[in-house]
């Protein structure tokens, strides 16, 4: 069915309204559950460290960034429960739904190809290699729809500087974790699994670009791409590759995913762009999720100012 | 047969039960983080279901030789006529609040907007035929026209088609149904066809055929 019945939402998946209404008295919940749980499993020191990273724990030492949008946020509910996550199911609230499959720990990200320092992190790791932001961004989808995000993650620009890499590296290749068992999704062969995206190196050490691992100042849920994930603000929602396990320095454009399952509609570069069109629909106006009328979609989503000297001189509507 | 009569007021509220869950779904702020999208979506899906049921009818009706099935045609006809009103309905206001400039683009430029208005406006002669006094006054006719349902269900499973990115389980089930559906008429009216082009084609083979 395209349209899930309501029935299908089990109770325990729904966030009680009180709770998601009242983002303190939610955060003091969660983190009093995750508290309690980390208590019992083996105590707690700083982020998570050593204890599983459960949806909702608070993270620690956030950030304010400079580069956060001040537009009137998302609330947690339409974020966590209005995904595009293939490998959760197609449906925008399946995976909520089947976030319960995606464990997240253990959890490990390669990081290879042309690099001096090739290095497998421990996801416990990762997070730690460089203080956590808030980054209050906008997301576009390529569908026409639009949110406003307050992540929490670090610049990916950190990362690459610790890779070092050699002069051979011009793009970066993200890859999601490839588990039936765990993303469900992946037993149809809807796209060509693992889902993989890419970066041109100048669009990677951007410091816009982001691997988020949060999400409203908690620990990033499932369904949103735990345990990281790509945020690139100025294009469409599908080029932020979730639950990645491997980042691979290469030194020609990889492939990506909806590259591949349909080319004409969704370049590799897939900047937010009004003036160029999906061949199936409009991409002049989105709806902000929340608000009934359409807005006008702005060029690089409103990031023009930061990024559009990346592309300078190139011909957006051949490099869509 | 008493009971048999009261089945048909209760089809007729059974297929009320979608627009019921609808309401309820709004009510108890049940529509998804896009609530448009969701009444679009919802709405297209039972028009689709009340094609295929309209279309179904027939074939079902000669399988099992339970003639009284066709006194449900025209119910379930209509009530994909009731869905694809709202459906559109709500592309028109909820989706482009009458913003005609944007439908009219809309309608000529993208292949899905097109297919799926298309079939709209051949649904709607349909619709205002569908009365015993239509039906009477156009006599052979009323059939010839309202075979332009085959083409409505293709329009509508294209429509559906075109319009997903990647994940075309869906469209594809309906698209089944269909074939099915219309696969049964073609195999049912090929000896009438087969013997109308036989007629039709040269006299010198006419006459061959009756020697």
């Amino acid at each position: 069915m395209l349209i899930k019945k309501s029935e299908d939402i089990k109770p325990s998946k729904i966030t009680p309204r009180e709770l998601y209404m009242n983002r303190r008295q939610f955060i003091l919940a969660a983190s009093a559950t995750a508290l309690s749980a980390a208590t019992v499993l083996n105590g707690i020191d700083s982020p998570f460290s050593s204890s599983p990273a459960i949806a909702g724990q608070k993270l620690n030492n956030v950030r304010k960034s400079s580069f956060s949008a001040t537009e009137k946020q998302n609330s947690f509910k339409d974020i966590t429960n209005y995904n595009n996550f293939y490998e959760l199911g197609t449906d925008k609230t399946d995976p909520a739904e089947n976030a319960k499959y995606l464990t997240t720990r253990p959890w490990t990200v390669s990081v290879e190809g042309e690099v001096k320092k090739a290095k497998t992190y421990d996801i416990d790791d990762l997070i730690k290699i460089a203080p956590l932001e808030e980054r209050i961004y906008r997301m576009r989808c390529v569908e026409a729809w639009s949110m406003v995000i307050p992540w929490v993650g670090f610049p990916l620009s950190s990362l690459v500087k610790l890779a070092e890499p050699t002069g051979n590296a011009k793009f970066i290749h993200f890859v999601t974790l490839q588990d039936p068992k765990r993303l469900p999704g992946q037993k149809y062969a809807v796209l060509d699994w693992p889902y993989v995206e890419g970066l041109r190196m100048d669009e990677a050490m951007h410091p816009l670009t982001i691997l988020s691992v949060g999400l409203y100042g908690e620990v990033l849920p499932a369904q949103n791409g735990a345990p990281i994930r790509l945020v690139v603000p100025w294009k469409y929602g599908f080029k932020g590759i979730k639950s990645i396990v491997r980042i691979r320095f290469v030194e020609k454009q990889p492939p990506t995913s909806w590259n591949i399952s349909a080319p004409q509609e969704y370049g590799f570069y897939s900047n937010v762009n009004p003036e160029v069109d999906h061949p199936r629909w409009s991409q002049a106006t989105e709806r902000r999720i929340g608000e009934f009328f359409r807005r006008k979609t702005l060029m690089f989503n409103g990031y023009g100012e930061q990024v559009a000297d990346l592309y300078r001189g190139m011909d957006l509507k051949k490099y869509y | 047969m008493s009971y048999w009569r009261a089945l048909k007021p209760v089809t007729f509220i059974a297929c009320l039960i979608p627009l019921g869950q609808l309401l309820y779904n709004a009510w108890t702020d049940n529509l998804s983080a896009n609530p448009i999208e969701f009444i679009t979506h919802f709405t297209g899906d039972w028009t689709l279901i009340f094609l295929l049921a309209s279309l179904s009818v027939t074939p079902l009706r000669q399988i099992s030789g339970w003639n009284e099935l066709i006194k449900y045609r025209r119910m379930l006809g209509l009530f994909a006529f009731f869905y694809v009103v709202l459906h559109f309905a709500t592309y028109m206001v909820l989706d482009h609040f009458f913003d005609f400039q944007a439908i009219v683009k809309d309608v000529m430029k993208r292949p899905y907007v097109t297919a799926g208005f298309t079939g709209f406006v051949l649904m709607i002669p349909l619709a205002i035929t569908s009365t015993a006094g239509m039906i009477r006054r156009l006599g052979k006719r009323w059939q010839q026209l309202h075979r332009f349902v085959y083409v409505v269900g293709i329009a509508g499973v294209i429509h559906f088609y075109w319009l997903v990115k990647a994940d075309i389980r869906r469209p594809v089930q309906y698209g089944a149904v269909l074939a099915l559906l219309l696969g049964y008429r073609l195999v049912k009216w090929m000896p009438a066809l087969w013997g109308r082009l036989a007629q039709s084609s040269s006299p010198i083979g006419a006459r061959q055929l009756s020697e």
